[in-house]
């Protein structure tokens, strides 16, 4: 309650404002939520640090908890003073609440990385009694605490000469990318089907136009006409003659969307795609983009986010956007613009998309055909 | 007044050598960021089982150099899959136990090059404080203790600053200011941290385009100012304002970082250039350039009337600081990521990619050879030395070089 209090007034303590009662720390914690961007709070926030940094383990459930209305910059804090607290128990062999720690992890409203560092210390204190713990993670919201069962699921399989049953159920649950991977090729070898699209959530059809012009790469903050809204009808002037939508769909199994495959490898060139995403329900979500080129995403005719930087590598889920999708038709608009530069590892054009939930795991559209990927 | 004097100079001498003696690696190529350090003369020039003091397990990933501050080791590092987990380590220089380790989340992107890794900047130190920058762009102040001290998240204040090849300039302590290059295509700037607080004293707009280089100091009108080098040349700031105080418009690479002398910068530009900026301020008169003379990624080391740098084929090229005319090469086993250090003991260390330690003697009319091991991991760090002793890591390992006993 005092972190949501906090979140909306962040000026309810004023700076310099230090509570000294290190056996509350609910006090100490609020301070340190209050820090801001840019390092606003950062000396009020020490201040709390070294009063919080000489409670007891009894301090430690408190803290955990505290992170989960936290900011990013406050969650440091707040784990760097567990971490300080169980340093010295150790040291002073003073006993760490064991049971305490272990109804947190239980607890999946909180944190997930709040839980995975309750986890960590529950290792330290007894890692036979944890280690029991981990087949239960196997649909864990923590990415990290379901990985450790993924893991053990990927030993048990090979362990009994490669089950095919238990690989299955090792991918149904895996959400780190080289995990699926790693699955993905033992299925295959076992002649099992994989559909990585699909788990991934990738988006596979679209309606795409260009090329328009990316001279100089202006092209980039150029307003084309499809920002300005979208008619799968139209017809405009494009860099070198009349551009029209056209669909493009992908069967790759990482959704790569290729620019190059209708338009050829053209260079400072700017292109659209266009993908209605039919949610069931209204709730939030992720847009994980990987993509190499310059680009800007709108949701619902809202840009989401914009980036100018050409060639410097891309991978699954490089750029995680957290949206919230409405019930029923959402439009995604995505610009993609290539550059002037000739190496031969400049010549990708394309990007891959996503809807998935905050732990990765993939939101079908309702409009989603059953196999998108041929 | 002359017992006065004696005494006075009798402290200076003193001064001078506890100073020379106790000189530590406080950043990224040491205390003047040319990879040359006083002291260490008995810094032994082997390496190997007989002079390995120490080695020390690693969590996480990371190239970053030791620093070390009296009797403490710190490292960098980073952990999990998606290196997110970002470390401070902090190690007994006596026997390479771990006396703490403070973890952090990244709030930056985490994805790099599968070469580099999120642990790449060097941390620095002012001898109280531990400021450590990760490729994520998360930028901590740890005390000795590795109580935090003040976080930046900058690229959640600052959005599109990142290079999804990873960052790894590292930052460097010049008067009371904490300078560091974010240096990318999109927002690119560089910035001036107070030491306290870690709030932005300045922040100026940087070329737009990658930059893997570290700022250096150097002198400037008798005062420490710090040489910001990018793909459009190398521009000197005021520590304490970011103010421009001359620019150098010629290019230089954005790999390979720059090594001071004194006012004079030897820059890899066009080969390699060296100049002095001019004291009214404006574009600085290269004092020579060699057009050659093309460092890789290693960066250059200056010692005396010397400089060092290894190109893209291996070879240790030295050539005299104030012509850059070459006076001997010899060629190593490389390649090289790291960059060669040196301190007064007359040798310089290096290590390749394989985790070749190769150690050459610098004095006679050509470059030697006289020690190579192998450390059997990937080594792209720059080694460090301080007190007589020579620390490098690698992504699972710590080591101390020293006589027995030291």
């Amino acid at each position: 309650m005092i972190a949501r209090l906090v979140a909306l007034c962040p000026a309810f303590f004023l700076p310099g404002q230090v509570l000294s009662n290190p056996e509350d720390p609910a006090q100490h914690i609020a301070i340190i939520q209050a820090v801001g961007p840019k390092g606003a709070g950062n000396p009020e926030a020490a201040a709390a640090f070294q009063a919080l940094s000489g409670a007891k383990a009894s301090s430690i459930l408190p803290l955990l908890r505290a992170i989960e209305e936290s900011n990013p910059i406050a969650r440091n804090w707040l784990r760097s003073a567990v971490e300080v607290i169980v340093e010295r128990e150790l040291t002073d062999k003073k006993p760490l609440p064991f049971e305490e720690l272990k109804k947190f992890l239980a607890d999946r409203t909180q944190a997930p990385e709040a839980r995975r560092l309750a986890f960590d210390l529950m290792l330290a204190i007894d890692r036979e009694t944890s280690e029991k713990l981990i087949p239960g993670f196997i649909d864990d919201p923590s990415t990290e605490l379901r990985r450790d069962a993924v893991a053990l699921l990927m030993t048990s399989s090979r362990k009994a000469g490669e089950d095919a049953t238990t690989y299955r159920k090792a991918l149904d649950a895996a959400r780190d990318v080289d995990q699926i991977q790693e699955i993905a090729k033992a299925l295959t070898e076992l002649k099992e089907k994989v559909d990585l699209s699909r788990h991934f959530g990738f988006l596979t059809n679209w309606q795409v136009i260009g090329p328009f012009h990316n001279n100089e790469r202006k092209g980039f903050a150029e307003v084309f006409p499809p920002e300005k809204g979208v008619d799968l009808e139209a017809s405009y002037e494009g860099k070198e003659s009349e551009v029209t939508w056209q669909a493009l769909s992908t069967d790759d199994p990482y959704g790569k969307v290729d620019f190059n495959k209708p338009y050829g490898k053209l260079k400072e060139v700017t292109g659209y795609a266009y993908h209605e995403f039919d949610a069931g329900e209204a709730r939030p979500a992720e847009l994980r983009l990987g993509c190499k080129n310059a680009w800007k995403i709108w949701l619902n005719g809202k840009l989401v986010f914009e980036r100018d930087e050409y060639h410097r590598g891309q991978r699954i889920d490089q750029y995680i956007m957290p949206v919230e999708l409405r019930k029923g038709s959402n439009t995604i608009l995505l610009k993609l613009c290539q550059n002037e530069q000739k190496q031969d590892w400049t010549v990708q054009w394309e990007f891959q998309l996503r809807v998935c939930d905050a732990t990765g795991t993939a939101i079908l559209a309702t409009n989603r055909p059953e196999s998108e990927t041929k | 007044m002359n017992r006065l004097l004696s005494i006075s100079l009798l402290g200076a001498t003193l001064l001078f050598f506890c100073g020379s003696t106790r000189a530590e690696w406080h950043r990224f190529r040491g205390p003047d960021g040319n990879g040359y350090i006083s002291g260490s003369k008995e810094l032994p020039p082997e390496l190997g089982e007989n002079t390995l003091a120490w080695k020390a397990p690693l969590p996480g990933r990371g190239l970053g150099s030791p620093i070390v501050i009296g009797d403490r080791v710190i490292v960098s590092a980073a952990s999990g899959p998606h290196q997110d987990k970002l470390q401070i380590l902090c190690f007994s220089n006596q026997d390479g136990s771990e006396l703490w380790r403070r973890s952090f989340w990244a709030t930056g992107r985490t994805m790099c090059h599968k070469k580099t890794c999120v642990a790449a900047p060097t941390p620095t130190t002012d001898g109280k404080h531990i400021y450590a920058l990760w490729s994520s762009n998360d930028l901590i102040s740890v005390d000795l203790e590795g109580n935090l001290r003040w976080m930046r998240g900058l690229t959640l204040d600052y959005p599109n600053a990142s290079n999804s090849l990873g960052m790894s300039s590292s930052p460097l302590i010049a008067g009371n200011t904490l300078v560091a290059q974010i240096e990318n295509d999109s927002e690119s700037f560089a910035a001036g941290f107070d030491l306290d607080s870690g709030a932005n004293k300045w922040k100026i707009a940087r070329p737009k385009m990658a930059n893997w280089t570290s700022p250096v100091t150097m002198k400037f009108g008798g005062q420490t100012i710090v040489a910001l080098q990018s793909g459009k040349g190398v521009m000197g700031v005021a520590p304490s304002t970011g103010s421009e105080l001359w620019n150098f418009s010629k290019g230089a690479s954005t790999i390979p970082s720059g090594a001071a002398a004194g006012d004079t910068l030897i820059v890899p530009s066009r080969g390699l250039t060296a100049f002095r900026p001019n004291a009214k301020g404006g574009e600085p008169v290269s004092l020579w350039n060699q057009k050659t003379q093309k460092p890789a990624t290693a960066s250059p080391l200056v010692t005396g009337d010397r400089f060092y740098f290894v190109n893209s084929a291996g070879v240790l090229t030295a050539a005299d600081r104030k012509t850059g005319d070459r006076l001997w090469r010899i060629r190593l086993k490389g390649p090289f990521s790291g960059s060669p250090v040196a301190c007064q003991n007359g040798h310089l260390y290096l290590f390749n990619e394989e985790g070749l330690g190769q150690v050459v003697r610098l004095s006679g009319d050509e470059g030697e050879v006289v020690s190579e091991f192998e450390l059997r991991e990937t080594i792209l760090a720059t080694p460090s030395i301080a007190q007589d002793s020579l620390y490098i890591r690698s992504d699972q390992t710590l080591w101390k070089f020293a006589k027995k006993g030291n």
